[in-house]
């Protein structure tokens, strides 16, 4: 089962090393992971999606807690959450299929940020059913170059992953 | 106060109480050695080979119970530290190694001597530090004491860039150490506690497995309260060895692999096993699958990623292991149970650690030898190997810290210099190293340093001119096809100890031994014995892999 964990870890060089570190040298399988700056910019917090059955995530959050740098850990993969992963994707884009091009971007509410005299490239926001939808209905103009960010994920409503435990909203 | 951040360190090492320091100087390094060389009161031990500082910290540390420090230059001198620092993350042994760096301006650039030291450890330290600005040197060294110390002990290492090292600061002394993401939890819970009370109340057949997280926390004591309270016997792992007093009578030595024979009975029979800072290692359990089949198991650790990661435990309790015994004597009533006492005792006679009396020099026999001139309390320090499991049989250590062995890496070399370590932690008690003539060519150059500072470790080489266990492997998983285990030229060890002008004595038969063992005692310096033995002797029992703990097999 894929689980998504919110994590926070104190934003010191060498962080990252250690929690990528972690999951190769122990086994354990990452789909994706982001990191970047919290409200707070001495924490930074990571999404990671990571593949295993309940022993295996019990292991990796006990492994992860380990590291003096981390903060947190939620497993918010029961919970009620918003997650978005982001993609540019740069598709071949010959003047005589442009226009259907930007008939499938507007229906995915994607965006083109680039126009080249072959090429445009498109953004999409989306959980990942929506991002797989959208290279898969680009993928016939032929797909050049992609990339893609990995899962950030939120709780939704009044629960939190932060320093202090959940609370209320005022 | 204005000083340079090195000198600012070595303040900071004098208020964590540090006395000694083990270590090699280099190039980047040098400031650190300079302000050691302004400041006397810290006793600065110069060994041979890094590896060998890094070791003897170790055994410093698990003689004292303080914090082992070592100090190393950058690069080589770093890179030569890794195997200790791997030895004691390995076996929770609380160091703190620090290192030289090449100046911030250079680090990337592949300078002279350069090595991201702090990169290779990640794996192998609790936590590592690179220090880039001097000012927070102090809130670093404190950090690396209270890390290193706390919760589940072990290494931590802090590289400083020689430019960092010599830059004038402020001293100010931390007082927050903002570690927001460390906390060790300390108390059990008490519900765990109590669920735990009561099935040991409710137990037929309770068996204790202590391990090294019994001494660590300094826990010996109540361990034994807690056994004579239920009357439950007690089976130690090699690091627990010494935690449970060897000659008491509730005590099955050590189980495992190796273990005794009634331990392992004991082990596959209990109807509830208490675990008490162990982590089910494969050397204990064998195979996992049918470890202690019949019990329900109790599992206390501070470490909560050690709690069903190998086996599946019933009642869970994190913390602190002598604070979650206290609070379970509070709890336990006496108990006896006289049936399952007998069992034991039953198993203890038929299936005593037995070897066959004989003209040969025996390696068993050395160790009890050992044990009965020193009254068992001597310091027993070992490396790795077949002598290592006879001295964890026969040893049979009565008191914590008193059994130094390398158990969870098993690197071999470790002995010597952890002897050095030992004997300086404690000047005034007999330490003696069981070794082999395999391991001690490992480090044997520390014999220099222990000659030097007037160390008087007592070194008994089991030279069977071979990798002894290695050996036993063969024979047992490769068809007696012996490949590379044989050294045909060793060096004469009683000649080796006369060119440092040390006493060496060689011993070829059992009534040699021990007029030998007491004329070395007697010697003020370092002593090898060199003690010829076979080399087709094995250790015994023995658990062949895969086979459940209770099927082992005698020679």
């Amino acid at each position: 089962m894929r689980h998504i964990l919110a994590v926070l870890v104190e934003n010191n060089p060498g962080v990252l090393t250690r929690v990528a570190g972690l999951f190769s040298r122990r086994g354990y399988n990452i789909d994706s992971l982001t990191v970047g700056r919290t409200e707070n910019p001495q924490i930074s917090r990571m999404t990671i999606v990571v593949e295993g059955d309940d022993l295996v995530l019990e292991q990796v959050t006990k492994q992860l807690h380990k590291l003096i740098d981390v903060i947190k850990i939620n497993d918010i993969t029961s919970e009620e959450y918003v997650d978005r992963e982001l993609v540019l994707i740069k598709v071949g884009a010959d003047p005589s299929v442009r226009g259907e091009i930007m008939q499938i971007v507007d229906i995915f509410r994607a965006r083109i940020v680039d126009i080249g005299r072959r090429t445009l490239i498109i953004e999409c926001t989306g959980d990942e059913g929506k991002i797989n939808a959208v290279i898969e209905s680009l993928k016939p103009f032929g797909i050049k170059e992609l990339v893609r960010t990995g899962k950030v994920a939120m709780l939704r409503g009044h629960k939190f992953t932060s320093i202090n435990e959940s609370r209320e909203d005022d | 106060m204005k000083m340079t951040a090195a000198q600012a360190l070595i303040n900071c090492l004098k208020e964590q109480d540090v006395d000694v320091v083990f270590g090699i100087p280099g190039g980047n390094i040098l400031p650190l050695y300079d302000a050691m060389c302004k400041s006397s009161e810290i006793r600065h031990i110069l060994v041979r080979h890094e590896q060998g500082a890094v070791h003897a910290a170790d055994g410093y540390a698990r003689v004292t119970g303080k914090v082992g420090v070592c100090l190393a230059t950058s690069g080589p001198g770093a890179t030569n530290l890794v195997t200790g620092i791997a030895n004691a993350y390995m076996d929770s042994i609380p160091l703190v190694v620090i290192t030289g760096q090449v100046p911030t301006t250079m680090v990337g650039t592949d300078a002279f001597q350069e090595v991201d030291i702090t990169g290779i450890t990640i794996p192998i330290t609790k936590h590592n530090y690179l220090v880039k600005e001097p000012n927070k040197i102090p809130l670093a060294v404190k950090r690396a004491f209270h890390i290193a110390s706390t919760g589940r002990s072990g290494p931590v290492l802090l590289d400083l860039p020689r430019n960092v090292l010599q830059t004038e600061i402020t001293y100010i002394q931390p007082t927050d150490l903002r570690l927001l993401g460390y906390k060790p939890t300390l108390k059990g819970h008490k519900s765990q506690i109590a669920m735990a009370c009561d099935l040991i109340m409710k137990a037929k057949r309770p068996v204790i497995y202590a391990g090294g997280g019994v001494i660590a926390s300094n826990g010996s004591d109540i361990l034994t309260q807690l056994a004579e309270k239920i009357s439950a016997p007690v089976a130690c792992t090699l690091m627990g060895l010494g935690g449970f007093p060897g000659g008491h009578s509730l005590s099955l030595g050590m189980l495992g692999l190796h273990g005794t024979r009634y331990a392992n009975k004991a082990i596959m029979e209990c109807d509830v096993l208490i675990a008490l800072g162990v982590r089910f290692d494969d050397r204990v359990a064998v195979d996992f699958s049918s470890f202690a089949p019949k019990a329900k198991i109790i599992h206390v650790d501070i470490d909560p990623a050690e709690i069903g990661k190998n086996v599946k435990v019933n009642v869970p309790i994190v913390g602190d292991v002598k604070m979650v015994m206290e609070a379970m004597l509070e709890r336990l009533e006496d108990k006896k149970e006289e049936e399952w006492l007998a069992r034991i005792e039953e198993w203890k006679a038929e299936y005593p650690l037995k070897y066959g009396p004989s003209a040969q020099l025996k390696p068993q026999y050395i160790i009890e030898t050992i044990r009965e001139i020193t009254d068992g309390e001597a310091i027993m320090v070992t490396d790795v190997g077949q002598h290592q499991m006879w001295a964890a049989q026969y040893y049979r250590p009565k008191t914590p810290r008193t059994f130094i062995s390398p158990g969870g890496l098993g690197a071999m070399g470790y002995g010597l210099p952890a002897a050095v370590g030992a004997q300086v932690g404690a000047p005034g008690r007999d330490v003696i190293l069981v070794t082999g003539d395999g391991s001690f060519q490992m480090c044997m150059q520390e014999f220099g340093t222990a000659v030097e500072q007037e160390l008087p470790v007592k070194v008994v080489i089991f030279n069977n001119g071979s990798l002894g266990m290695v050996r036993q492997l063969q024979e047992f998983y490769c068809e007696r096809r012996y490949m590379a285990v044989n050294f045909n030229r060793n060096p004469d060890f009683v000649k080796f100890a006369g060119v440092y002008d040390a006493l060496g004595l060689r011993v070829t038969a059992p009534e040699q031994l021990p007029g030998a063992l007491e004329q070395a005692l007697k010697t003020k310096g370092p002593v090898i014995i060199d003690c010829v033995i076979n080399p087709e002797e094995n250790v015994y029992p023995m658990v062949l892999a895969g086979r459940p703990l209770d099927q082992s097999i005698d020679g």
